[in-house]
């Protein structure tokens, strides 16, 4: 996989992205992949607050 | 491939801008500053309406200009220009070509047509209902439509983010990681998408209801959805007006962050953690456990705060390492003396991160936490503290980098440079002025959006203390000055753009905007890697008593409103 192979500006310092053989550090990974991030930063918000708030409130006993 | 013809090079940070971006940059940015205008006039009405010996507007005329105040400022001003920081944070900085950028207009005339459509509704009269519009309260369908459109428009500005990162990424505009910057402007973006998920979910079926097409809309179900989109677009501004500051700094003096690794952790934590905190607006909302909200409000949305802390020492002291190289060495306090205070970019960055981690960051942890909620809730202690979050914070640091973006976008000397100076001070100045005093006059119970603080014609009479109505007083005198301040701003740009001396390519040797390695610094990957700064350290350790006093302050107030013994 090509990303494995970069050893981008965090390891380096560089900001280049150097093309050493190590393999990239798990954190660097998720924070060069925007795709997952934007799936955490939608999906978590979703189930704590909004499927969670909504449930609470789905909850509350009509009046009789 | 991108076709060369439609780049130029900025002979000031030597960037490659395309010009599609760079015209959406300005029709974005320009949309924001009018809607700044109306927004910023209708809030020194409002205050001088809140200023009992002035008391400006009948009562009507008064919600309704609340109404427009919160929908032009909160909303249009800061998404318009939000929109100008992704095409600048991708296209820009990683030295790519916009995405589709036939789409991002599209987008653009949505949100044109939705802000003036919401606008049009509200002049109406008969939609005065806050940005909030809780329901049962009913607005013309109109209302809710252009806010639905404004959406949809600012949700395609996202998606023409994502798709250049995906541009540049493919095309090798950058290696490796894109810089810290866009990094913040994405998380901007992931936390906007959201946000506008949570809105379409729940305005849609109020314009339906508006309609008459459904019969009911639970209030309390309402109030859970909706304050996911507007609690959220608060931190869309955070991470916006952040990755602003971070953008400043290396700019102006190619600062670099600390550390890369730890701001970026500091952004993941927002992206992950910081948009449950809307719960904080639900804390004394009956039938919904404290379990929700504790946990929303408290347990993990510290961990945002956290990341909030990390980037309010990282700023500075990316600030301080720079100067440091610059060889303001002597003693702990040269580097930010011999700073570049006259030049309203910096002076107006800086000064928003101190109102920002001070009036607004403070007031938020304990407005956040439940019990403390209890004795300011619904009082104008909340306006009090995001006039500190999203005006002398998010507002100030959108002014500040205008000063950079004007010469460099527009390519137009900034006119009035003395005046030019002044305005960060005065409208920070202002600004500070309405959160605090604000914040006053709601500890001392005075409720928000409330027309008359004497109740005139109540059944049964109620007065606050005189020092309520010095406060407001106060208020409206602070009012005063941040319109001033805002005038100012709104002067100088427009005349610069209009007629502005036009920046020749000499100009970046003549008249520098941009400080020595300032254009590599922004557009690229790299820590200054010390943590050998007296300065920083002393301004957070004030910063954290200053915290813990006001906390604990807080907590005497409540033990005396509710004695337990
Ligand atoms: C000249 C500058 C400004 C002045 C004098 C001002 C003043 C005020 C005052 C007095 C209130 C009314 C509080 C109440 O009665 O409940 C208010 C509300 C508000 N302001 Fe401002 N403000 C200014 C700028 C801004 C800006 C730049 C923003 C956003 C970026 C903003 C966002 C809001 C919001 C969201 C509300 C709440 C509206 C509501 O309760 O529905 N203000 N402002």
């Amino acid at each position: 996989m090509r990303e494995r192979n970069i050893r981008s500006s965090a390891e380096t310092g560089s900001g280049s992205g150097g093309t050493g053989d190590e393999p990239v550090p798990f954190m660097q990974r998720l924070l060069d992949n925007h795709w997952l991030l934007l799936l955490l930063g939608v999906a978590i918000p979703a189930v704590l607050y909004v499927i969670w708030g909504v449930m609470e409130v789905a909850q509350i006993p009509l009046a009789q | 491939m991108a076709d060369a013809t439609l780049f130029r090079t900025c002979p000031d940070t030597g960037l490659p801008v395309h010009l599609p971006a760079q015209r959406l940059i300005k029709a974005n940015a320009v949309a924001g500053v009018l809607a700044l205008a109306l927004g910023g006039l209708q809030g020194l009405m409002v205050a001088l309406t809140r200023w009992p010996d002035l008391q400006l507007l009948p009562a009507e005329a008064f919600y309704t200009m609340l109404t427009g105040h919160g929908l032009n400022v909160l909303l249009f001003w800061i998404i318009f220009f939000e929109v100008a920081i992704l095409y600048f944070a991708s296209a820009i900085l990683l030295k790519s070509r916009l995405a589709a950028p036939n789409l991002a207009w599209v987008g653009f005339v949505l949100m044109a047509v939705g802000a003036l459509t919401t606008n049009y509704a509200v002049f109406q009269g008969d939609s005065s209902v806050m940005f909030t519009s809780y329901v049962p309260m009913r607005a013309s369908p109109l209302f809710y439509l252009g806010i639905i459109l404004f959406a949809v428009g600012a949700l395609i500005g996202c998606f023409i983010f994502f798709a250049t990162l995906v541009i540049a990424k493919d095309e090798k505009t950058y290696e490796g990681s894109i810089p810290l910057v866009t990094f913040g402007a994405l998380t901007a973006a992931i936390i906007a998408v959201f946000t506008i998920a949570s809105g379409a979910i729940i305005l849609i079926p109020t314009l339906l209801w508006s309609l008459d097409l459904i019969p009911e809309i639970d209030p309390l179900l309402y109030k859970v959805i909706w304050w996911a989109m507007g609690h959220s677009s608060q931190q869309i501004n955070v991470s916006a007006h952040v990755a602003v500051w971070y953008c400043i700094a290396a700019m102006v003096l190619g600062a670099k962050p600390l550390s890369e690794k730890v701001s970026r952790m500091a952004f993941l934590m927002y992206i992950l953690f910081l948009q449950i905190a809307s719960a904080h607006h639900l804390l004394v909302e009956p039938g919904i456990s404290s379990n929700w909200k504790i946990f929303n409000t408290s347990y993990a949305l510290y961990l945002a705060v956290v990341g909030s802390m990390i980037h309010g020492l990282s700023v500075p002291g990316a600030v301080e390492a720079a100067q440091r190289r610059r060889g303001f060495t002597r003693g702990a306090f040269e580097w930010l003396r011999k700073a570049p205070w006259g030049n309203p970019a910096f002076a107006g960055m800086f000064t928003s991160l101190v109102y920002f981690g001070f009036l607004g960051g403070i007031s938020g942890v304990v407005m956040g936490a439940e019990q403390l909620n209890l004795i300011m809730h619904n009082t104008l202690y909340v306006p009090g503290h995001f006039h500190a979050t999203v005006v002398a914070g998010t507002t100030l640091a959108f002014m500040a980098i205008t000063y950079l973006v004007v010469p460099l976008i527009w390519r137009r000397e900034i006119m009035f440079p003395t005046l030019a100076k002044w305005q960060p001070y005065i409208f920070g100045l202002g600004a500070a002025g309405i959160s605090l005093f604000m914040m006053g006059a709601g500890t001392l119970g005075v409720s928000r959006r409330h027309w008359d603080i004497n109740f005139t014609d109540a059944a049964l009479s109620f007065s606050y203390p005189d020092t309520a109505f010095l406060m407001m007083a106060l208020n409206g005198l602070s009012g005063l000055l941040a319109a001033i301040g805002g005038v100012m701003f709104v002067v100088i740009v427009v005349s610069s753009i209009l007629f502005g001396k036009k920046r020749g390519d000499d100009a970046a040797e003549t008249n520098p905007v941009i400080g020595v390695g300032g254009g590599q610094a922004v557009a690229s990957y790299g820590s200054e890697g010390t943590l050998k700064l007296p300065g920083t350290m002393i301004l957070v350790g004030v910063f954290f008593i200053a915290f813990f006093l006001y906390y604990w302050v807080n907590w005497k107030y409540l033990s005396e409103v509710w004695p337990l013994s």
